[in-house]
């Protein structure tokens, strides 16, 4: 490539990489704005509205749902999305490309999509909206993150190894606590993680599956349609990036050492 | 275990949409009647309010779709093969982070950037530009989409990119073709299955949001998603809601049937 050619592509991955990070950087910032009016430039900072946020007993209890949603979510998600990663990993007939398929709906489907059948579902059944419809939502498509991180992992892992751990003897479930599940180990974590964050966040099927419960994203959604309370979403806003940016570069860093581990 | 969750709680609840499309409601009681009616197709088929509605959002999600294709290139380009191994590493954590870090706070965001006495206006005055209007308006919302999306295109380009082998490059070359030449006859084609892969979800997301088109969008710049939201939430018509979310759905089936073809789910 050129040099002139090389410039200009730096020049647009800056450009690209500006757009990508200077609203995050704009929204952090407003968190620390005195003014109840939210104008930029941001003329007094403060940080009044901190503790202001945290006193508010609204706030504190969408912040408990949704990290309680978020933990039980993220645990159903860890255990079945293994499975069903290992149980696709074995089969070998064509039923394993209809069943990849269909595993990855739930994230490829639009939101309102999968909110709105869950919604009918329910209603069909006659179920009362509760904690539990919006676990069973959250659970589905968490299911499908962990599922991708754990199957990506486990093509690429040789299956000698538990041919071998067989062959010497150990049993099935040995093998797979003792060569399986290890090698898997940190995409399971990984997974999990970007669960957590993703379910922590989720507005679009969580509207449909929460009836009267406020999670924290449904609590920011209503307060801003409503305009009310701006500088506590600007809070809340900062509280909710800093809680799924740490999941996420744990994540991130899990999977950048098993990168390296099988390069 | 998970087959059985999975088919109970999403195959099953995609099967009580369809079913629940074909019910109506008693106008009275506001109870679904065990009946079977076409009349909620017949009226999304008849009113031109949803015939616009349905056509703003497919047609606002194919732009956000073609304009992340534009912008992710160069970024996945230059992260496939004009960088390091260490700095592609950095540049890809830079990208996931946005993609998993909170979708509403990048909306809320952009929300405050447009509006009136926002970011935008004050960097437009700050270098003498006038001020621009484009908060709340299908504008906003093209602008809002694509940033949000943007991450989702550009990981399966640069997964597509890299896999590459140099050597088919270098043969190109030595055949005589110029940079350009080798783009469009050698990259783009070898490239394409990662763009259909990444504009999945940058057609898929935009398709069935409602969040964005309400706090960014404006007066008249609802999306399907926000008629189904309204019909569920407001006058509890959980059978026209269904039927109109049906839309999206068989959209989706024929993206992803074409999308099969040209080999996106290899790529993804």
């Amino acid at each position: 490539m050129t040099a002139a050619g090389r410039i200009a592509l730096g020049a647009a991955c800056a450009a690209i990489l500006a757009f990508l990070f200077i609203p995050v950087a704009i929204i952090l910032t407003y968190a620390f704005a005195a003014s109840n009016i939210q104008s930029w430039p941001i003329a007094a900072f403060s940080l009044k509205w901190f503790p202001e946020t945290w006193a508010n007993g609204e706030v504190r209890a969408a912040l408990g749902l949704s990290l309680e949603v978020a933990a039980t979510a993220t645990a159903i998600a860890v255990v079945l999305g293994t499975l069903a990663a290992m149980a696709v990993h074995r089969m070998r007939f064509f039923g394993r490309e209809v069943v990849s398929f269909a595993l990855v709906l739930p994230i490829a489907l639009p939101g309102v999509l999968t909110g709105m059948a869950l919604n009918s579902y329910f209603v069909f059944w006659g179920i009362d909206l509760s904690f539990w419809t919006i676990i069973i939502g959250h659970a589905t498509f968490c299911l499908v993150i962990v599922y991708n991180n754990v199957i990506a992992r486990l093509r690429r892992l040789p299956g000698s190894l538990v041919e071998a751990s067989l062959d010497l003897g150990a049993g099935p479930w040995r093998s797979f606590r003792r060569i399986t599940l290890p090698m898997i180990a940190s995409a399971v974590g990984a997974g999990a993680l970007l669960a957590f964050a993703l379910s922590f966040d989720e507005v679009i099927v969580t509207t449909f599956t929460a009836g009267a419960q406020t999670t924290l994203p449904l609590w920011i959604f209503g307060a801003i349609r409503l305009g009310q309370r701006m500088p506590e979403v600007n809070v809340v806003v900062f509280a909710v990036i800093a809680i799924t940016i740490i999941p996420v570069l744990l994540a991130q860093r899990l999977m950048g050492a098993a990168g390296r581990l099988h390069k | 275990m998970p087959a059985t969750w999975f088919c109970a709680c999403y195959l099953a609840a995609l099967a009580a949409l369809f079913v629940s499309a074909f019910r109506r409601v008693d106008t009275m009681t506001g109870e679904i009647l065990p009946v079977w009616t076409l009349a909620n197709f017949r009226i999304l088929a008849t009113d031109p309010v949803y015939r616009t509605v349905a056509l703003r959002t497919i047609g606002i999600a194919a732009a956000v779709t073609i304009t992340d294709a534009i912008l992710a290139w160069p970024f996945a380009y230059a992260m496939a093969r004009a960088v390091g191994p260490r700095l592609r590493a950095v540049l890809m954590a830079l990208v996931m982070l946005p993609l998993w870090s909170s979708y509403l706070a990048r909306v809320y965001a952009w929300r405050l950037i447009l509006a009136h006495d926002g970011a935008l206006n004050w960097a437009l005055h700050a270098i003498g530009l006038p001020r621009a209007s484009i908060g709340y308006s299908n504008w906003a919302m093209w602008i809002v989409f694509s940033y949000l999306w943007l991450p989702f295109m550009i990981l399966p380009v640069f997964a597509a990119l890299e896999r590459i082998p140099d050597s088919v490059l270098e043969a190109s070359g030595d055949l005589g073709a110029r940079g350009a030449t080798t783009l469009r006859r050698v990259l783009l084609p070898m490239a394409l299955p990662g763009i259909v892969a990444g504009s999945i979800f940058t057609f898929s997301l935009t398709l069935g949001d409602y969040v964005t088109p309400m706090l960014v969008g404006g007066p008249g710049s609802d999306f399907i998603g926000n008629v189904v939201y309204a019909s569920v939430g407001v006058s509890n018509n959980i059978p026209f809601a269904a039927a109109y979310a049906v839309l999206p759905l068989l959209v989706m089936a024929g993206y992803l049937l074409i999308a099969r073809r040209l080999g996106a789910f290899e790529a993804l």
